[in-house]
């Protein structure tokens, strides 16, 4: 171009007289430039190109997660945590060293039922008393305490000993009516209003009308949370959030069963999991897929794939189809028929299903899948060259005819210099527009074999593997994000190839009129 | 011409037998998963023999035990027969599978075939002759647009947008949900409701190749001497383009549209596949992904035939249609 241009000088340095006289010369690649920029589609297609390709390659650097990077958020789960009943069945506690077993409690009960004061069982007879509201106390004749029947609960403050039976009788007969103080076991206790049982300074239990059930297994409550739990009941809330000894703090949501008359307490619970599907934010433009990775680094990892998968094996067409084809057309003969019919047969062999075939073969195998990634290359590069071949062979068929080559034979220039130097260059153009469409079409096919599942294997992306996330119903209709995009790349690739393939054929045509 | 016929048909004879051995090669090269899957099963029935003996018996039974030269002459054999075995995945006679699908694929192919020419020719002879003006980039441009579309992308959009969002047509098969109640003219709706989609991918994806095809040989016929002739001597330009260029124009056309009729039948694999309808092409990818040799064997030698076939009849139309083309 330099040289070109410094001629330029010198040829306006000779004729330079006026404006008017001054002829401009282009080379031959100046002007396929020149046409080539006259396109508008070629240029529009070389735009394309240019951002997809800063989009894997540089996207891919500049981005600050990796490829097979996966995120991880936190969802809150609904727990069962426990079950609240309020106590309306009466309990019983036995005096130390009585018995009062089932068939008694019954008697005790339709006693209770009908509301009589006494009832028999095999000959002896029982006295019930009521001491207060929902508080029986059952004695045998002679007035020996047997056991009480009660509603109301006597728990045993976190850490101390169970109370004894004596403690239990002296604290709901207080409780139920009223009073604040009792004497058990020749020791004086007090209860407050809220049903704590003191002894001195010293809370041993508390009274509740509420039965606390854990649902799972190891949950042991603590008095303060039952308490708090009552008094959401009591206060009719339905959330309320509760920080345990350990300092963790959980919400806890009510709900009341009215057939079972039972409330179910359920903790909400932290869970941490793979952000998978998220949708769209600052974080992940794109959101993430279904292995909780960012879509737009998929992308752009998927894109560097794509297209050096697209180059490698356009390359390795390339490279047999030109010596192939360059071989076949210079020296004719049986030379030329050999390579042809071995064209033809792979002309004849159904590419399509052949790649299908290994492909499954493969994930039979189990191969790795970056070998799996150089085989596929492989293969669809062999399965190429030979459409590249015969354009070769038909180029070199007229141009051996060619005056020039005569003076190359003349001259005695060697055999292969004169098919890699003076013949394929010639070819050239033409197999700079068919590369430039292969590699539109190879990079489709290499999608397509990826979305089925026999190209690219995860853990790589690759814009036909990300698609087939799509196989998913689900996914399909409300990911959009998940799969179009990706879509959208592919078609912009292919289409700047192509565009750029169709600008350069027309820009390479010395026919051209523009 | 028939010396012609004759020499090219033994020809395609002569590669066909080829491919199919380099086709027969591979395949058995491969790991035959459909017989380790089944001697898998097989053996992990409860007192049944191992698996290593299951699979010496199940490789004798289908003749893999046997070298891969041997196994193709027989192969060979049974094929010039018109024996095509017996299916393994489908486990009916491969040619009973055949003739059931292929009337699908047949009927998809045409009608996307008979689309194709009805959108491609007349666009693309617009295009030819307003070259560079704004109908031709915009049909240019879509041309390669189409081709550039993936098929499985473009037939995903399809469904996201017909089936799931506005619900006119079934995602996947052949027939409906109800497809046993309707009548026969129903049922034959219902099942024309089910190709829509396919075909219309089908036609979108290849119809751009046929456009640009048509615009590039019309535009090389309109830079012709004869053309050039038939202005000067005045003719009006519609008489110019419709009688003296379009009919040149059909020259090449004929050809690559009669060579691509027997790929009618050869069926679209992918397309298919992605919409589930039972034509050869996903029955062949079904019994390909399981391993199904016999059938696998019969479809890729089918399509092979096709192939000589297509080559065959549009080199013979070349020289039927055009005169100045001499066949040696």
């Amino acid at each position: 171009m330099s040289e070109e241009q410094k001629q330029n000088n010198q040829t306006e340095e000779q004729y330079s007289l006026n404006d008017d006289r001054r002829v401009k010369v282009l080379s031959p690649g100046a002007l396929v430039v020149k046409r080539f920029f006259r396109n508008r589609l070629a240029v529009l297609g070389l735009i394309m190109l240019i951002v997809m390709f800063a989009f894997s390659f540089i996207g891919g650097i500049v981005t600050p997660y990796g490829q097979a990077e996966q995120f991880y958020t936190t969802t809150y789960l609904d727990k069962e945590y426990v079950g609240v009943a309020r106590n309306d069945d009466l309990r019983y506690a036995v005096a130390d060293g009585q018995e009062f077993g089932t068939i008694l409690q019954a008697q005790f009960l339709l006693a209770y039922g009908k509301g009589e004061d006494s009832f028999d069982w095999k000959g002896d007879s029982y006295k019930v008393t009521e001491e207060g509201p929902d508080l029986y106390s059952i004695s045998l004749e002679d007035g020996t305490m047997l056991a009480i029947a009660y509603k109301d609960i006597v728990n045993a403050e976190d850490g101390m000993e169970e109370p004894s039976f004596e403690v239990k009788y002296g604290a709901l007969k207080a409780y139920v009516n009223g009073e604040d103080a009792f004497e058990a076991d020749g020791e004086d206790y007090s209860v407050d209003e809220d049903g704590n049982i003191s002894q001195g300074d010293t809370v041993v239990g508390y009274i509740s009308r509420f039965v606390v059930a854990p649902k799972e297994n190891g949950v042991t409550i603590t008095r303060d949370f039952k308490e708090r739990l009552e008094e959401a009941l009591a206060t009719d809330t339905k959330e309320f959030v509760y920080t345990d000894e350990d300092g963790q703090e959980s919400t806890y949501t009510i709900s009341y069963d009215a057939s079972a008359e039972v409330w179910s307490v359920q903790q909400e619970t932290a869970t941490y999991v793979y952000d998978t599907y998220a949708r769209p934010s600052l974080k992940h433009p794109l959101g993430t897929d279904n292995n909780g990775m960012d879509m737009l680094v998929r992308l752009m990892y998927g894109g560097r794939v794509s297209l050096v998968i697209g180059f490698i094996v356009v390359a390795i067409e390339t490279v047999i189809g030109v010596i192939l084809g360059g071989i076949s057309g210079y020296f004719g003969k049986w030379v030329d028929n050999l390579i042809m019919r071995i064209v033809d047969i792979f002309y004849c062999i159904p590419s399509m299903p052949i790649i299908i075939i290994l492909g499954a073969a493969m994930d039979n195998l189990r191969v790795d899948p970056q070998i799996r990634m150089l085989y596929l290359m492989l293969i669809l590069g062999f399965l190429g060259w030979p459409g590249i071949a015969r354009l070769v062979r038909g180029q070199i068929l007229s141009l051996r005819e060619q005056e020039f080559m005569t003076a190359t034979e003349a001259c005695g220039i060697r055999v292969s210099r004169r098919i890699f130097r003076h013949l394929i260059p010639n070819v050239i153009p033409q197999l700079i527009v068919t590369c430039t469409m292969g590699l539109g079409s190879t990079i489709i096919t290499e999608a397509t074999l990826s979305f089925l599942g026999l190209g690219v294997k995860f853990p790589f992306a690759s814009w036909g593997n990300i698609i087939s996330d799509v196989n998913n119903s689900y996914v399909m209709t409300t990911f959009w994000y998940v799969w179009i995009p990706a879509g959208i790349c592919l078609l912009i690739t292919v289409l700047g190839f192509n565009f750029v393939g169709d600008g350069l054929r027309d820009a390479f045509d010395p026919k051209m009129k523009r | 011409m028939r010396n012609y016929i004759v020499k090219r048909i033994l020809f395609s004879i002569f590669i066909l037998f080829f491919v199919t051995l380099i086709i027969y090669t591979l395949i058995r090269c491969l790991p035959t998963s459909y017989v380790e899957t089944m001697a898998i099963q097989l053996s992990s029935k409860p007192g049944s023999k191992s698996y290593t003996e299951w699979l010496e018996q199940l490789n004798a039974s289908y003749g893999l035990d046997r070298p891969i030269l041997v196994g193709y002459v027989s192969w060979l054999k049974d094929f010039a027969q018109g024996n095509f075995g017996d299916s393994w995945r489908f486990t009916v006679p491969v040619i009973q599978e055949f003739k059931s699908v292929i009337g699908v694929s047949f009927v998809m192919g045409a009608i996307s075939l008979i689309l194709e020419l009805v959108i491609a020719i007349p666009l693309g002879i617009v295009a030819a002759t307003k070259q560079y003006s704004k109908s031709d980039y915009i049909i240019s441009a879509s041309a390669l647009v189409g081709i550039s579309l993936p098929t499985f992308f473009f037939a995903t959009i399809l469904k996201l947008v017909f089936s799931v969002k506005l619900g006119w047509f079934d995602t996947h098969g052949i027939v409906g949900r109800n497809y046993a109640q309707l009548d026969a003219m129903g049922q034959f709706l219902d099942k024309c409701s089910h190709l829509v989609l396919p075909i219309v991918t089908l036609t979108i994806v290849s119809v751009g190749s046929l456009m640009r095809y048509t615009r590039t040989n019309m535009l090389e016929v309109l830079n012709a001497d004869y053309i050039r002739t038939a202005r000067a001597k005045g003719l009006s330009e519609g008489k110019v383009i419709y009688r003296h260029a379009f009919r040149n124009t059909l020259i090449p056309l004929v050809t690559i549209v009669g060579g691509s009729l027997p790929g009618l039948f050869s069926g679209a694999l992918i397309t298919e596949t992605l919409f589930s309808i039972p034509g050869i092409g996903f029955v062949s990818y079904q019994a390909m992904v399981a391993g199904d040799i016999p059938f696998t064997m019969f479809y890729l030698s089918f399509i092979a035939v096709l192939t000589l076939a297509g080559n065959l009849i549009s080199d013979i139309l070349y020289a039927v249609v055009d005169p100045r083309v001499r066949i040696a």
